[in-house]
């Protein structure tokens, strides 16, 4: 049924014949941006894994340039999904699944990484509106971006989980100053964000006052999903092969025994994002999903770092450390060098591995949390 | 991403039959009988492995309908050893049901003039339950080097026919040689180019199975020697056929090995949960600290990892192993060859690094006699050597998928 009412879309409407955003747009509104999604809303209600029967009938069409709008595409739409009001769907999902407006996410903050929850922008309630005051940063996008997705304090009087909410703010109003920040790799794909009196209307809110909490561990858990859940594992170690075997000149007994290891630990991973899968696909999902992250930034890590090392002197040189806004991210684009130093990013970004294995080891093997001196201190008393 | 050539999960059949291998395990193969066992004379529990063989019919998993057997394939095997290993049981069903019924299937269709009909008998006899049956090989050997044990045959005195010979010689490190009835040897026509996989029974004249003082007290090794002992050929070849048998057998078991080490790992990754979950130290549970959770995520995402790579492998066996790359097993990197070295290339070491685990973060009582951890420790660490070690699949898969060594 998905199958036929894909064919009848390419059959009502030429890509060829059309202006870009028209065939986008049209294809949301046939239901076939995201079959599971409701109907109306760029979905059939269809189970997930229709989507691939969906892709391949439209392969070869112009798409919504996914790498430039992951974190819309990966944790807004999702929650606003989940959480938004029917009026806040009707108005952000379709540009946001056609690439019209890039969203970004203002979560972190100087002073709170891993331990979110203690953080520090606050919103202050005036009339219909929220002023919004405080500093974020790691903030990808948001150079590009039209909407954010945001979590501020309202409430420093309770402890801290209890007095966030959550926002969509608007990147284009009074306030809102964008700063790029340089990484390692001598580009700036993320930014800090200054918000200064930012006012933004009631209508923003997403969920309950006081609930930004609950609401964010959604985004959160979506985010891992997408950022573990990419596919493609296997890039990085097919590169390395490659470089493998046409350079024969560069190999060791050494690194051939450590490339063995990365290959089996490949395949693992992949066998591992196989059976997911198809748990997904019976609807049965498996608790592996909070570990494919993990797992993938290891793997990406060591490989990339052996890759360095395989080049020899070739490992000596970068490709460019010139300072560029990059549009997309592309952890596998460019040369080893910049492949080692972006890999370093992955097991930071969307929870360092080291909050994942206390997730994996809470929520999955039922271990007793670390005693907690902050849960029920109002967060206005909290050291700081 | 193609859709994986075989499925990961377990079908309900499978589930079934776990569900009455781990209620019968539950039932007669407590750890205290485990630890009474392993001192005694008898290793292997001949009552255990009678209920197993006959009334769950594990012992004819493999076997053609047509014979007796289930017709089952190596995917419900797995799911078997995956409860074996979980309750460190001490039966022959890796030796007997798998490797040596494995080498019997083959040598069933090499189609060796007279050898086919010893082979169907035997594989009857196997899935009744009447007969318990080992390779006599090294555990220790490799699918990928020759097994080279010194074993060699004559022209028996010819009562029942060409297919009795007379057999010399030993083998060391034999897995389930003590629970066997009939070994399976591979041997040699002196002066000639010519071996036989032959067929003697263990009450023969000139069978001695020696013990040896066994790592694994579980599954315990012992020297097989054959002083002009009485048996049949199986099958023959003009070449080395009967040696591919044994690599092939040996190929089959590394495979559904890999499922044992998972079900290992499984229960030393639970008991252990179990454990620090209930033990305090500073006045709180130590599966509170960070530095245990972290060890204990990481073995989770292992014995993750090793539950795909196994399911894998026994899903290309059951497809079809057919000794190369490519074969059988269409979408992955390279047949089913691959998947039984990746298999075993991680489940070896994830088991092994389980079972320490165990071990460390029971503390003190993880290194007494009386706690059952050291019989996973044991049982993983000779299961790393089994078959082939990690390395050796490693290196192997330098081959299969193009990695190639350095000049």
């Amino acid at each position: 049924m998905v199958r036929e009412r894909a064919r009848a879309f390419l059959a009502a409407n030429d890509p060829s014949a059309m202006d870009r955003l028209d065939f986008l747009r049209a294809r949301f509104d046939a239901g076939l941006a995201w079959v599971h999604f409701p109907e109306g809303l760029g979905g059939l209600g269809a189970p997930r894994d229709l989507q691939t029967t969906v892709e391949s009938e439209l392969r070869g069409t112009p798409d919504n340039r996914p790498g430039r709008i992951g974190i819309g595409l990966g944790m807004a739409a999702p929650t606003i999904l989940g959480f938004g009001t029917e009026e806040q769907k009707e108005r952000f999902l379709r540009p946001l699944w056609t690439g019209e407006e890039v969203w970004c996410q203002l979560f972190s903050e100087p002073g709170a990484g891993s331990d979110l929850a203690t953080l520090a922008t606050r919103a202050v309630r005036d009339g219909g509106e929220w002023i919004v005051d405080g500093q974020k940063v790691w903030t990808s996008s948001a150079h590009n971006a039209r909407w954010a997705i945001l979590v501020a304090r309202t409430d420093p009087e309770v402890p801290k989980h209890r007095g966030l909410t959550y926002f969509v703010c608007d990147m284009e109003a009074p306030g809102v100053e964008v700063r790029p920040l340089r990484q390692i790799t001598g580009e700036a794909e993320f930014n800090e964000v200054f918000l200064t009196g930012v006012r933004l209307p009631d209508s923003l809110r997403l969920g309950a006052v006081g609930d930004g909490w609950r609401v964010a561990q959604a985004t959160l858990m979506n985010e891992r999903v997408a950022i573990g859940g990419a596919s493609g594992h296997r890039t990085m170690i097919d590169t390395v092969c490659e470089t493998w075997r046409s350079r024969p000149e560069l190999r060791t007994h050494d690194l051939h025994q450590r490339l063995l290891r990365l290959w089996v630990d490949a395949e693992v991973l992949r066998l591992t994002g196989a059976r997911l899968r198809e748990q997904l696909a019976v609807g049965r999902p498996g608790p592996e999903g909070s570990g494919m992250k993990l797992s993938f930034a290891r793997l990406h890590q060591e490989l990339s770092g052996l890759e360095v090392e395989l080049l020899g002197e070739d490992g000596l040189s970068y490709d460019d450390w010139t300072f560029r806004r990059p549009e997309t991210v592309d952890f596998v684009g460019r040369e080893a060098g910049y492949r080692y130093l972006r890999a370093k990013g992955n097991s930071i970004e969307g929870g360092t591995s080291e909050i994942l294995r206390n997730i994996i080891a809470e929520r999955v093997l039922g271990l007793p949390a670390e005693p907690r001196a902050d849960k029920d201190i109002p967060w206005k008393d909290l050291p700081r | 991403m193609t859709t994986p050539p075989v499925s990961l999960l377990y079908t309900e059949v499978e589930e079934e039959l776990r569900a009455a291998v781990r209620a019968l395990l539950a039932d007669a193969c407590p750890h205290a009988a485990v630890l009474a066992r392993i001192e005694s004379a008898t290793p292997y529990d001949g009552d255990l492995w009678k209920a197993l063989a006959r009334d769950i019919g594990a012992a004819g998993l493999l076997v053609p309908e047509e014979l007796g057997g289930a017709g089952a394939s190596a995917r419900e095997a797995a799911v078997v050893l995956e409860e074996l290993g979980r309750a460190v049981a001490p039966v022959p069903f890796l030796t007997s049901a798998v490797v040596a019924t494995r080498a019997l299937l083959a040598a069933r269709t090499a189609g060796v003039a007279g050898g086919s009909g010893v082979a169907d008998e035997l594989l009857e006899r196997l899935a009744s339950g009447e007969i318990t049956a080992a390779l006599a090989v090294s555990f220790a050997a490799s699918p990928y080097r020759p097994v080279g044990a010194e074993v060699t045959y004559e022209p028996g005195t010819g009562e029942t026919g060409a297919c009795d010979v007379v057999v010399s010689g030993r083998v060391t490190g034999v897995a389930g040689a003590e629970a066997a009835d009939v070994l399976l040897v591979s041997a040699s026509l002196p002066g000639r180019e010519e071996s036989a996989l032959i067929a003697v029974e263990t009450r023969e004249q000139g069978v001695a199975i020696t013990p040896m003082t066994s790592l694994d007290l579980t599954r315990p090794v012992a020297m097989v020697s054959f002083g002009s002992a009485r048996g049949r050929i199986v099958a023959r070849s003009e070449s080395t056929r009967s040696e591919s048998i044994v690599r092939d057998a040996i190929a089959f078991g590394a495979g559904l090995l890999a499922s044992e080490q998972l079900g290992l790992a499984e229960w030393c990754l639970s008991a252990t949960v179990e454990y620090v979950k209930e033990r305090k130290q500073f006045a709180r549970p130590v599966g509170s600290f960070q530095a245990l959770k972290h060890r204990l995520a990481d073995l989770w995402l292992e014995i993750g990892g090793a539950r795909a790579a196994a399911r894998n492998a026994a899903g290309a066996l059951a497809a079809g192993y057919l000794g190369g790359p490519g074969a059988g097993c269409p979408g992955g990197p390279g047949g089913s060859a691959v998947a039984v070295a990746v298999a075993q290339a991680h489940c070896g070491d994830v088991a092994v690094h389980a079972a320490e685990e165990c071990v460390q973060l029971h503390g003190g009582i993880g290194i007494t006699w009386e706690h059952p951890a050291h019989l996973y420790l044991k049982r993983a660490k000779a299961d790393q050597i089994a078959f082939g070690t990690p390395g050796e699949h490693r290196t192997a898969l330098a081959g299969l998928v193009d990695v190639p060594a350095p000049a």
